[in-house]
């Protein structure tokens, strides 16, 4: 059984019919990816996935459990953790507290009006470690407004990482960055890897076909190819895409 | 790496605007003004911080605020003449009814935010205040409801009176003290720090797994509380409860103290807009009926150059020295100020 799959998914904008018949099963441990071009049903299907929308139809399974419409906090407790394509960082906060107010050691506590936030030393470092592993450590104590945009896309990923999630869903984790910046952030993906299920929507097709497991590719709403990397090399939408020009 | 992550009970500034106000009715007499106005100045000053709480800490722009305000004084009236002539008792049902009052509010508006936060506010503000000029037999209607006692602090070893002004005062301020001494525990709670995050970024709250609806009102409900514990202690300061100060323009005159005041990047902010408030009504209203146009215009100004208000400029002027010696000074959270 995989870890978290989506049957039969669909959705509507009004008249416009935004998922249709998508299934997508993602297994333990590994990495997938999400492909397609713009307006696509991507970023879409990610809200369902987590949340933000409920479908008209179709089932959303974790762990083979029903969680289809439950509402995002419940599937963030549930151990479903994304970032996001457009930056939602908690930007009057410290990078620190970004992480900080994102642990479930944190939440635990939400309704405690009295004690100190951040005074338990075993919730520091364990902010710590998650600021480190994406190298940010050094820059715990800056206002998240005040990171250059290279490290606010590592933060957006490390308070994902925060909620310390089973299943880590990654919205467009390069948008925006240069080729430095999508190698440091393909090398901090590639750590993650195999702690964690993760799955990834790319426009980057060499970024993903370098890191994925598996990979599908959205169009028109519709899920129209699936595979392992060297598979979909051969499919006939890759090809006719840019991606063609990679081989 | 080694800086501290957790802020101090106590700052010079608690300190220093205690110590302020415990000398006030020291020298109040003596720069011309009198005791009244320190009892006026403290009362808002608890209701300013307990409104700051919704509108600086959780970003809720209430509008409709003097509801709360009012449903304490009546409140307090109502128990005294119906419950028991126990100041605590009296404050207590103030605080539980206001608590309520926001709690009603709540259930219907914590799942909006922004502007229809606040249109909700204003039109929950009316029902209320309009439901105390029509409830004649509750709550006197237009005439207000009068007659209401000072009545005796009852420490159950000893008992003193408050009936006087000086007294009064002093027990506002011990009132301001606990309540100022709570807050500022809270904001820095872990309750404190998820509403400052649902301030910042509601979505990313959500999916980190907060159920911010409840956080949203569980804040308006303590606000709510808090403010009508403040109406509490006016009722007992005017010794009559009057529904004006549930009107929209009386919420509004609270909301003008708390940004004057800086409660936006402040803590002690809504303090000193509340002082500010009261002492141009008094000063500026001696020489001219139209006390309000200045302030009015004070607020315009202040909303366009420096809507960081009062706190904000003293801030500024904390920095300024600081910045020329250690050009590089690291960007500290406003808020530990």
């Amino acid at each position: 059984m995989a870890l978290f799959e989506a049957k039969d998914l669909h959705l509507r904008f009004g008249s416009r019919v935004v998922l249709e018949n998508v299934s997508l099963a993602f297994e333990a441990g590994q990495l997938s990816g999400i492909m397609g071009p713009n307006g696509a049903g991507k970023t879409t299907c990610f809200n369902v996935l987590t949340g933000r929308y409920k479908p008209h139809r179709g089932q959303v399974l974790l762990e083979g459990q029903d969680i289809t419409g439950r509402s995002p906090q419940e599937i963030a407790r549930l151990g479903v953790a994304r970032s996001f394509q457009i930056m939602n960082l908690f930007d009057e906060f410290t990078v620190f507290e970004n992480i900080a107010i994102a642990l479930p050691a944190t939440r635990a506590r939400g309704g405690n009006m009295v004690a100190q936030a951040y005074a338990d030393r075993t919730l520091q470092d364990e902010a710590l470690e998650i600021l480190d592993k994406v190298g940010l450590a050094a820059r715990a104590d800056d206002m998240a407004k005040a990171l250059p945009y290279g490290a606010r896309r590592a933060l957006e990923i490390a308070v994902a990482l925060a909620c310390r999630p089973k299943l880590l869903f990654l919205d467009e984790p390069t948008a925006g960055l240069g080729s430095d910046g999508r190698a440091r952030l393909a090398e901090l993906i590639r750590t993650l890897k195999g702690d964690l299920t993760i799955v990834i929507i790319e426009h980057d097709m060499e970024f993903l076909f370098s890191l994925a497991d598996r990979i599908s590719i959205i169009h028109w709403g519709q899920v129209i190819a699936g595979g392992t990397p060297a598979e979909l090399k051969a499919n006939p939408w890759v090809q006719s895409s840019n991606l063609g020009r990679l081989n | 790496m080694t800086q501290p992550r957790t802020t101090a009970t106590f700052t010079t500034a608690m300190l220093v605007c205690w110590l302020i106000f415990a000398s006030v009715p020291l020298w109040i007499e003596r720069v011309g003004l009198y005791q009244y106005l320190g009892v006026e100045i403290l009362i808002f000053a608890i209701y300013a911080l307990a409104y700051n709480l919704v509108l600086g800490h959780a970003g809720l722009p209430s509008f409709g605020h003097g509801a709360f305000f009012g449903v304490g004084a009546y409140a307090f009236g109502l128990a005294q003449f119906n419950l028991a002539g126990n100041l605590w008792v009296c404050l207590i049902a103030a605080t539980a009814a206001a608590a309520l009052s926001g709690a009603v509010v709540a259930a219907f508006i914590s799942h909006r935010r922004g502007i229809y936060y606040s249109l909700m506010t204003i039109a929950f503000g009316q029902v209320f205040w309009f439901t105390a000029i029509k409830a004649h037999g509750i709550t006197g209607g237009e005439d207000g409801l009068l007659k209401i006692q000072r009545l005796p602090v009852d420490l159950g070893v000893t008992s003193f009176s408050i009936a006087d002004n000086v007294a009064l005062y002093y027990f506002a301020f011990a009132v301001f003290v606990v309540i100022s001494l709570m807050l500022w525990r809270l904001v820095h709670s872990p309750f404190g720090r998820v509403v400052k995050a649902i301030k910042q970024n509601e979505t990313r709250a959500r999916f980190v797994g907060y159920d911010v609806w409840r956080y949203k009102a569980a804040v308006l409900v303590l606000s709510a509380a808090l403010s009508g514990l403040a109406g509490g202690l006016f009722a007992m300061a005017q010794a009559s409860a009057f529904p004006d100060v549930m009107s929209l323009h009386y919420s509004g005159y609270v909301v003008m103290m708390t940004l004057v005041g800086g409660g936006l990047v402040s803590f002690w902010g809504p303090v000193m807009g509340a002082a500010a408030f009261f002492l141009t009504r008094d000063i500026v209203g001696a020489f001219t009926t139209a006390w309000m146009l200045w302030f009015g215009l004070f607020f315009v100004t202040l909303v366009l150059f420096k809507p960081e208000g009062i706190a904000g400029m003293i801030q500024d002027l904390a920095q300024r020295p600081k910045l020329r010696s250690r050009p590089a000074a690291p960007v500290t959270p406003a808020e530990a100020r």
